[in-house]
């Protein structure tokens, strides 16, 4: 899938501004951001369930040789679920509580054609995303399982109909930390059985370390920094990128106050026409308020010369 | 000890929900109790706060049993108690105004006259690092981590001696979350305040802790200094804990444990060792006998188990540290700037 210059408007107010990501099979996009950063808004807009006002008024959405843009809606239909799958953070309000998990995803089944036999292929799924006694499992209701396994079977609904991309957005954010590991875990090893894509959104960036081989670091609509994951981590760019890192809670060092970033992300109608991140900026100086800084190749030599698809929108880098 | 709670229990029909929990806090402590949703942590908290009403065991407050106080006579206490909760969308009144929701228990309890009452509320909202001008404004006006910052105002204005926070920074955004923690961690220097902190993070908690506390099934498994638990964990369950976070370090990728299985149904706890049924180290004793908690520790192996991996911790690389260190100093140069600013 290649995104290009995606431009998304809720009004007069563009709240993705110039998107370009891409990702191949097999691989691992993250996409880092807090609330409000437009992560979120992007998703759906991949897989066009932006809900009205919200539009797109940019950009290209390329996914397997077809522009999905311009698919009219009945063959987007036919895409969704089967070619592109999406699971979300809270799993209690992706289902439906009053039906069964074996009826829900026989209903995904058959939505996208698999009539025959679909009660075995539901089985195996829920096999294949590691539910004990899958076969039990189909006649319970939302509610007798734990987070963890309502995010199984989530994730086996998405994956039933073997997408070529699931889009994952925040989906460990609401479980415990023992569960995330799981989850995460069984993420990887579908993968590795599927070939799929990948895109994986989370405010965390420890996830994107386990996850990610791809980082793209979104801060008030734009993409502030893109890199290889390792390339991002041994060598970050962004301002932002630095205070989200300052901001995770660590165990290995014992330090008692956090590096955070003052102030909150400020909302789409308050953006400054500059870049976006001056006001909670402390290297910021007169000339980040003029222009929005492009993204540009950024190198400081710490990964050897020239670290390539390292990118940052910043003026100051490299710090 | 300003808290010292034994042997607590909250059943509710079969369901376990705290079994035989002790634990106390001295002044100007802080315990942090951490553990999986469903492992009575928030339970603990409410009785601890007679929020709700113990099956068995007592609570003693600055050396008083309060644990069968008829609830007229709880004021004194709740004036002494302040609470944090985890959703600050939920917490607040929608229909008071900031300033009045951070005078109300200073009203409730008779806390000085109208003007001090007034006067405390504003010094209380730059405590927390709010404007004066945000006691007229209504919680839909704020960010979730302003509303935390009002909560933590509320909860703090009759003075209380005793803080409980219940997942304070759980619902907020990781910058935000930081923003938080560095607040908490100044309150507790400049007030001296004992808190019992609820967690589900270990991270957090290193940040905010004395001591740690760590639950599992109703029961605490382990408990010791914070320095102690982070530098040798001693509980299976604790590892397990500390080797499923992780770190902002694509080296350490794949190490990861996660631990097998789900939590038991407390209502149905399984014998012996509660832990036992995800447990590596399981043997036959453990599957028999309880263990107790003795000397911080619950497990029958914990003498035996091999020293834990310290990896888990990860590390950011160099680079990342240095310029981190350089934010640190500008950020803090800019702050020192905007207030040498504001007092031109």
């Amino acid at each position: 899938m290649t995104v290009e210059h995606l431009a998304v408007s809720f009004g007069r107010t563009r709240v993705v501004d110039g998107v370009s990501i891409s990702i191949e099979a097999g691989r691992t996009l993250g996409i880092v951001g807090e609330s409000g950063c437009g992560k979120s808004v992007l998703s759906l807009s991949i897989m066009r369930l932006l809900a009205q006002p919200g539009r797109v008024t940019e950009g290209r959405i390329g996914f397997d040789g077809q522009d999905l843009l311009a698919l009219p809606a009945r063959a987007m239909r036919a895409l969704r679920g089967r070619e592109i799958a999406m699971i979300f953070q809270e799993p209690m309000t992706s289902l439906n509580p009053v039906h069964t998990v074996g009826f829900q995803i026989i209903e995904a089944l058959r939505a996208h054609g698999a009539a025959t036999d679909a009660r075995a292929t539901a089985i195996a799924a829920l096999g294949r995303v590691r539910i004990p006694d899958a076969a039990a499992a189909m006649d319970k209701f939302p509610h007798q399982l734990s987070g963890g396994m309502r995010q199984r079977v989530m994730i086996a609904m998405a994956i039933a109909c073997k997408p070529k991309l699931l889009i994952a957005d925040e989906p460990t954010t609401a479980l415990d930390v023992t569960v995330q590991a799981q989850i995460l875990a069984l993420l990887r090893e579908l993968q590795a059985e599927t070939g799929m894509g990948l895109i994986l959104i989370t405010h965390d960036l420890g996830v994107i370390a386990e996850m990610a081989d791809e980082v793209a670091v979104m801060y008030a609509g734009k993409i502030v920094e893109r890199a290889p994951a390792k390339n991002l981590f041994d060598d970050p760019q962004h301002p932002y990128t630095l205070g989200l890192l300052g901001s995770i809670p660590r165990l290995d060092l014992d330090r008692e106050r956090l590096t955070a970033i003052e102030g909150t992300v400020p909302p789409p109608h308050a953006w400054p026409p500059g870049c976006r991140f001056t006001p909670r900026c402390p290297f910021a100086v007169t000339a980040c308020e003029v222009a929005p800084p492009p993204l540009r190749e950024v190198s400081s030599g710490v990964l050897g010369v020239g670290a390539p698809g390292h990118q940052a929108a910043c003026i100051r880098a490299p710090l | 000890m300003i808290l010292q709670a034994e042997n607590l229990t909250k059943h509710y029909g079969p369901v376990r929900a705290v079994d035989g929990v002790s634990l106390h806090i001295a002044r100007g402590e802080t315990l942090a109790l951490v553990g999986e949703s469903g492992c009575g942590k928030s339970t603990t908290a409410r009785l601890v706060l007679r929020l709700i009403e113990p099956t068995g065991g007592t609570i003693r407050f600055d050396g008083e049993d309060i644990t069968r106080l008829p609830p007229g006579r709880l004021k004194p206490f709740r004036r002494r108690t302040g609470v944090v909760f985890q959703d600050p969308y939920a917490s607040l009144n929608p229909r008071l105004r900031v300033g009045d929701t951070i005078l109300e228990p200073m009203q409730v309890h008779g806390l000085g006259s109208a003007a001090e009452q007034r006067a405390r509320m504003r010094e209380l909202l730059g405590l927390v690092g709010l404007a004066p001008f945000h006691a007229e404004r209504y919680p839909h006006e704020f960010s979730g981590g302003q509303r935390q910052r009002i909560g933590i105002a509320r909860a703090l204005a009759a003075g209380p001696e005793l803080l409980v926070c219940d997942e304070p920074v759980s619902a907020l955004d990781v910058t935000i979350q930081a923003q938080v923690i560095n607040l908490l961690r100044d309150l507790q220097r400049r007030l001296g305040l004992a808190t019992l902190f609820i967690a589900h993070d270990l991270g957090v908690v290193k940040h905010l802790a004395d001591r740690v506390a760590v639950m599992y099934l109703g029961r605490i498994v382990e408990l010791a200094d914070k320095r102690s638990l982070f530098a040798n964990p001693r509980h299976p369950y604790t590892r397990a804990l500390l080797a499923a976070i992780p770190h902002p370090d694509p080296a350490r990728r794949g190490m990861l444990r996660p631990l097998g299985g789900d939590l038991p149904s407390a209502a149905n706890p399984p014998p012996g060792c509660r832990f036992h049924t995800r447990c590596p180290h399981a043997t036959e004793i453990c599957r028999r006998n309880d263990p107790p908690l003795l000397d911080g520790i619950a497990c029958h192996h914990h003498r035996e188990l091999p020293a834990m991996d310290m990896a888990y911790a990860g590390a950011l690389s160099e680079t990342a540290t240095r310029r981190l260190a350089r934010y640190a100093d500008a950020a803090s140069a800019r702050s020192i700037g905007a207030a040498a600013e504001r007092d031109a």
